[in-house]
């Protein structure tokens, strides 16, 4: 589903290399996950893979159904079913919650020649979305992230992925700044959405919320590269020894 | 400046005064409003007209309202149903500045008595008689403000608004554009007894070139609420004056939408007299080109508790020009004041500018003011968000420009009207898509 191959990026500002050469392949009804210390270049990922600014490939390809991610806009990636998690979702005053999903809904699925869902017919979709998330009327109503709390952020998040129903969800650190019942909601959130047709790339510094999004495979990422790759087990050696042993080893 | 230079200069707007009434045809009228227009025509002698060299002028050029020809500007054909036609109100429609019987309501509504201007005038006396020119007078203090007192002075149409009650519906004044030479000018006066309410809409492009006083007097616990929206006719020149004084506990809202105009220039003048009073004012503009949009505000505090709130947002776009000049005085005594001041423009491209002079002068040691002014482009992490979920480019900037706006528009009150005017900024932004 998710193809990376042989990915080179550069700072556009400066000449600075991020990513070195990253090769990676999620099929679908997989659960990858990446792991690594600071500045390894997980953010930097996905944030070439949604089409960011400020990012040069100076080699390799990423595609998504072997469709040409890099050469397209942002707002195509998503179409397509792309989805990125934000790790600091953005505030937008100005702009009900409720609009903005409705706007995204409709935009995307106007993109790919589909009626636009009515009105009623959202609202009944997203209050039940919304309930499993415990996302309350109040919530939807008010502006976009505007004065939500780290989890009221990210359990958002959660819920415009269940309401845009990607193929390729990439989440980016969202167990940052979740205490462990937050954690818990969006874990189940995203188990939710869980199914053969869909490909997960779940990027963390810890464990911990591995143990409740059960990855089929994890890598480590180092100094811009996927440096190992293994199963669940490998989570719980960087659990248990941090990766200075993993990167000594690989080195 | 030197004194000989100040004395000159002033001599200069003199001359420009009485060479700008030289040959114009006074309006007549009874014994009241004779001896008021009188009394106006001295101050402005005595003021000169505004020039380039005032302080007061010095983002705006005075000119195009000032001088004796007409500035031409054509009639914007559209088909769009106007402003507040959803709306249930009493329609007052005036063409170029002629009242049109045919178009306008019965001028009978419960709670207030609707009188104009040219028949009040006839009389010899009229409740409105203490108060034509009267607020206009006190707010050429400290600032004069010439083009009103030529307002008051020239005036011969508009309307006389007294409110005892809390009519049912608002009242309309809708303003026609036919002519491209018309040269308009209106003076209202709207007195709201003690616990009175009413609602105003105003709409319409008015005339080639407008300059409007309306002075409204807020009884004690009385509420006024107004709502503007000014047309979209894009050479008008408008000069436009509101001078409100509030007595304790009443309420003052005023809202402008403006989009496009060549040069459009509001004044609001406001005093709270009485002790808990509020006063919002509020601006949202659109502009694109040749337009230059300038609010200008000056709040007086002379109560204790009062509150006054200023709001305006202004987008701009392909070289067009906002300003903004506001104050907020607080008078010694004026204690447990609540003063708020923000003007921010949104600037969609490096050609556009916004100069703005926000100003707090305070007198008063408890009070609270604040202001704050800014100027940016559209949010690039806003804008990467929106299209990471699949919002076009096109369609992100609309919701985030009118995002930027929102916190102008929702000083509407009424639900329905916010709607109006919610309905009136979209369309202008996706008239300018197809361009």
């Amino acid at each position: 589903m998710l193809e990376i191959k042989g990915l080179k990026v550069e700072l556009e500002e400066e000449d600075k290399q991020i990513l070195k050469g990253v090769n990676l392949t999620v099929e679908p009804g997989k659960v990858h996950a990446i792991m690594g210390p600071n500045g390894s270049g997980k953010s930097t990922l996905s944030y070439v893979l949604s089409g960011r600014d400020g990012y040069k490939v100076t080699e390799g390809s990423a595609t998504l159904d072997g469709q040409d991610l890099l050469a397209m806009d942002p707002e195509e990636r998503a179409t397509i079913g792309l989805f990125l998690a934000f790790q600091y979702p953005v505030e937008i005053p100005g702009v009900g919650n409720m609009t903005f999903l409705r706007t995204a809904v409709n935009a995307q699925r106007k993109a790919r020649g589909e009626d636009e869902m009515s009105a009623t017919e959202f609202l009944k979709v997203i209050r039940a979305k919304a309930k499993t998330l415990k996302i309350d009327a109040e919530m939807l109503k008010r502006p976009v992230n505007v004065g939500f709390s780290g989890g009221e952020k990210k359990r958002n998040e959660i819920l415009q992925m269940a309401m845009l129903e990607p193929k390729m969800c990439i989440l980016d650190e969202t167990d940052s700044g979740l205490d462990v019942d937050a954690m818990k909601l969006v874990a189940d959130g995203v188990n939710a959405l869980r199914s053969e047709e869909r490909g997960f790339l779940v990027i963390t510094h810890y464990q911990r919320l591995l143990d409740h999004i059960k990855p089929d495979v994890v890598h480590i990422m180092a100094d811009g590269r996927i440096v190992k790759s293994g199963g669940p087990e490998l989570a719980l050696e960087v659990e248990n020894n941090g990766y200075a042993d993993i990167l000594a080893e690989v080195a | 400046m030197s004194a000989v230079k100040r004395i000159a200069l002033k001599e200069a707007k003199q001359e420009a005064a009485r060479s700008r009434l030289d040959g114009v045809t006074r309006p007549e009228g009874g014994a009241w409003i004779t001896s008021a227009r009188e009394n106006a025509m001295a101050r402005l002698l005595e003021m000169g007209l505004p020039g380039r060299r005032d302080e007061y002028w010095k983002y705006t050029r005075p000119d195009p309202l000032t001088q004796a020809a007409v500035p031409t500007a054509a009639v914007f054909e559209h088909d769009d149903t106007p402003v507040f036609e959803e709306i249930d109100r009493l329609r007052i429609v005036f063409v170029d500045g002629v009242f049109d019987a045919e178009a306008s309501d019965s001028l009978a509504l419960t709670g207030v008595e609707i009188e104009r201007l040219e028949s009040a005038a006839t009389s010899d006396i009229h409740w409105a008689q203490g108060l034509y020119g009267a607020l206009e007078e006190r707010g050429q203090n400290p600032v004069e403000r010439p083009l009103a007192a030529f307002n008051t002075a020239m005036a011969s149409e508009g309307v006389l608004i007294r409110v005892t009650g809390r009519p049912e519906r608002p009242i309309n004044l809708i303003y026609r554009h036919k002519s491209d030479c018309s040269d308009v000018i209106f003076h209202h006066v709207v007195r709201l007894e003690d616990g009175a309410d009413v609602t105003l809409l105003e709409n319409g492009p008015a005339a080639a070139r407008l300059n409007t006083v309306m002075e409204i007097e807020v009884g004690a616990g009385a509420g006024f609420h107004h709502v503007r929206a000014q047309g979209r006719d894009h050479e008008r020149h408008a000069v436009t004056h509101m001078f409100a004084r509030l007595a304790a506990d009443s309420v003052f809202k005023s809202f402008t939408l403006t989009a496009n105009g060549k040069l459009t220039r509001n004044e609001c003048v406001v005093e709270l007299c009485g002790d808990d009073a509020v006063a919002h004012v509020a601006g949202a503009c659109l502009g694109d080109g040749d337009f230059l949009h300038d609010d200008t505000v000056f709040v007086t505090h002379d109560a204790v508790n009062c509150e006054s709130r200023q709001v305006f947002k202004k987008v701009l776009r392909n070289g067009a020009t906002g300003v903004f000049q506001g104050k907020i005085l607080v008078k010694a005594g004026a204690q447990k004041t609540d003063g708020y001041q923000k003007s921010q423009s949104l600037l969609l491209d490096g050609d556009s500018q916004f100069l703005a002079k926000p100003e707090l002068e305070i007198y008063a040691d408890d009070v609270a003011c604040s202001h704050g002014s800014t100027s940016g482009a559209i949010d690039d992490e806003a804008l990467f968000y929106l299209r990471s979920r699949g919002v076009s480019v096109v369609d992100a900037t609309d919701l985030l420009t009118l995002a930027f706006l929102a916190e102008a528009v929702e000083e509407i009150e009424n639900p329905e009207l916010a709607e109006e005017l919610y309905g009136r900024l979209d369309g202008w932004l996706t008239r300018r898509r197809s361009r």
